[in-house]
């Protein structure tokens, strides 16, 4: 199967104060189109720093990073920008809704960027929100929703435009047991029915069983699953 | 366009500071487009002043008046059309508070001289023979529900009568139109003649020769003229246009241009503060909001123009609310009673829209630079 996704010796270090801290050690990762990988490891394993380079939020101080077939660590900050619009759908641990606007105009939010009339984003507006299951509670604002449903809410506008790669973090983190089920099942059900590309980065083994493959880091390197079971 | 909903719900997302802030321009734009207004007011009722009319004064003091027998040499002066004159004499109706503008003059030549006023002829004959007779403004008789054949009673405080008493009676023998003066202008006339014979003193004294020249061009000309005529005499005299007097007029009352300046320029100086700590306030709540933005590919340039845009539209808005109230009064009665028919210039407004532009990039281009410069990582991170 064709990578979507293919890092090769990536490395990240970050400044905090005057320390120059090492947060990825040249990693290798493949990701094939239509993989729901779960991404787990302890905190500070650099599994959001991985997640932030492959979603073109950040780039590596070193190494090489291709998602859809570009070299996106050679990117102006503005060619990311427009990058990210066209292929990533990003899901946050909070959800991270616009709390000013409904539920239908936070979906269309991506698309804005688009060149699509606003018919055409009302009826992608629409399709998204029946997705998620959401068509009835389109005109609400984020604080009328429960949590799973404002995560809802955040996957219909992940998935509006169409991404390549749908990136989330700790989707789950900030749900009940029951919520949180949910999502998981609305995520495979996007992967396996859509054929819909997922990197996801969590903690919680329950949620990391909804995936097709799972990989972990610890201390800014990909464990050897080999090994890892064996021991 | 397609941005609108996103920039006005940014807007209001904390209503109650949006309408205070809102308040604060709306108030300094109305109190700016009064001020400059009335500046603007003033400057244009001075410099549309009628430049073929000339006021010769006594050099020393307008009060300390002219001999009456000057009319006739200033009128022999070349280019002189018509030459009237008025005596204040500060008169009042029934109670010294109802002040009314009243001026001994020579009628026939005023109305030629002030070519604008509007009278019918017959008031002007009425007013030749009948020596206790009054010209009336209409707005003045309307005031006290005059009309012509009325005998009205009038106080002054300056010239008794022979007889000794302060109050003089007149002969209402027509009105006439002031309106294109204003509410200012002098709207009651008496015969000089009459106060001349009835007047316990100072009959024959003139505050302001009124001439009326041929060629506006040669206005600096003949006051030349007529100043030497006069020099090194016991009453010299000092000749001026309309605008110069109107313009030593107003410079008494202070120099309006720098008041008005100052106080606009110092409201907003103040507002700017308030509407860049309301942007920057509004920015910095609103960090990962725009760091959401960024991450669904929103542009660096993109968020900047959304937020500068957002202070444009809380800017420009309110200003214009503002300049509109302002605008507003510049047409009321109020107004027009000072004025005449004045309306609210469109220097004024196009300054307005320019301040407010102004003021909306220099507040809001911090916040927007600082939401352009935000690193998504960081600001995802609450860093």
């Amino acid at each position: 199967m064709t990578a979507v996704v293919s890092l090769r010796n990536v490395a990240k270090s970050y400044l905090r104060g005057k320390q120059q801290v090492e947060v990825l050690h040249g990693v290798n990762l493949d990701i094939s189109a239509g993989e729901f990988l779960a991404l787990m490891g302890p905190s500070g394993s650099g599994k959001t720093t991985m997640l932030n380079l492959i979603a073109g939020l950040d780039q590596p101080s070193s190494g090489e990073v291709r998602v859809a077939g570009e070299r996106i660590d050679r990117l102006s900050r503005a060619a990311l920008s427009s990058w990210r619009a066209q292929h990533i759908g990003f899901v946050f641990q909070f959800y991270n809704l616009l709390p000013v606007l409904t539920a239908e105009a936070n979906v269309e939010v991506p698309l804005l960027l688009t060149s699509l009339s606003s018919k055409e984003r009302s009826k992608r507006v629409q399709t998204a929100l029946q997705l998620v299951g959401l068509a009835d509670r389109g005109k609400h604002k984020p604080n009328e929703l429960s949590g799973g449903q404002q995560q809802r809410v955040a996957i219909a506008r992940a998935l509006v435009a169409d991404p390549t790669l749908l990136v989330c973090d700790e989707p789950t983190g900030d749900l009940d047991r029951r919520s949180a089920e949910e999502i998981m099942s609305l995520l495979q059900a996007l992967n396996r029915t859509q054929g819909k590309t997922i990197v996801m980065v969590t903690h919680d083994p329950k949620a990391a069983e909804h995936a097709s493959r799972e990989l972990h880091l610890d201390k800014g390197r990909l464990v050897d699953e080999a090994a890892r079971r064996a021991a | 366009m397609k941005y609108f909903g996103l920039i006005w719900a940014g807007l209001w997302r904390k209503r109650a500071r949006t309408i205070f802030t809102m308040a604060s321009i709306v108030v300094a734009f109305l109190l700016f487009g009064l001020l400059q207004g009335l500046n603007q007011g003033f400057n244009t009722v001075v410099t549309n002043l009628n430049v073929d009319r000339l006021y010769v004064s006594a050099k020393t003091n307008m009060t300390d008046g002219l001999p009456i027998s000057y009319s006739a040499r200033i009128k022999a002066v070349p280019g002189v059309k018509a030459v009237s004159h008025w005596t204040y004499f500060g008169g009042y109706f029934r109670d010294a508070k109802n002040a009314i503008p009243a001026f001994a003059t020579d009628a026939q030549p005023l109305f030629q001289v002030y070519h604008e006023m509007k009278i019918k002829p017959e008031y002007l004959e009425a007013m030749q023979r009948t020596r206790t007779g009054a010209l009336v403004g209409e707005a003045l008789a309307k005031k006290y529900g005059w009309k012509v054949g009325d005998r009205v009673p009038i106080g002054t405080s300056i010239w008794t009568t022979k007889q000794g008493s302060s109050t003089w009676m007149f002969d209402i023998v027509g009105t006439f139109d002031t309106s294109s003066y204003g509410g200012g202008f002098p709207s009651f006339y008496l015969n000089q003649e009459y106060f001349k014979e009835n007047s316990a003193f100072g009959g024959d004294i003139v505050h302001y020769y009124l001439v009326g020249i041929k060629d506006p061009h040669q206005a600096t000309q003949i006051s030349k003229q007529i100043d030497a005529l006069f020099a090194n005499s016991t009453y010299e005299t000092r000749t001026q246009t309309e605008s110069a007097l109107a313009q030593m007029q107003l410079k008494q009352l202070g120099d309006i241009n720098f008041i008005v300046n100052a106080i606009v320029g110092a409201v907003l100086f103040t507002l700017l503060f308030l509407t860049a700590n309301t942007m920057m306030q509004s920015v910095r709540e609103r960090t990962p909001e725009l760091a959401v933005l960024k991450t669904l590919g929103f542009s660096d340039g993109k968020v900047l123009t959304l937020v500068l845009i957002e202070a444009l539209a809380l800017c420009v808005l309110a200003a214009a609310v503002g300049l509109a109230l302002a605008t507003f009064a510049f047409n009321s009665g109020a107004m027009r009673a000072i004025f005449g028919d004045f309306r609210m210039p469109l220097i004024v407004m196009t300054m307005g829209a320019g301040t407010a532009l102004l003021l909306a990039l220099v507040s809001g281009l911090p916040p927007a630079w600082r939401a352009r410069q935000l690193n998504i990582v960081d600001a995802l991170a609450g860093r």
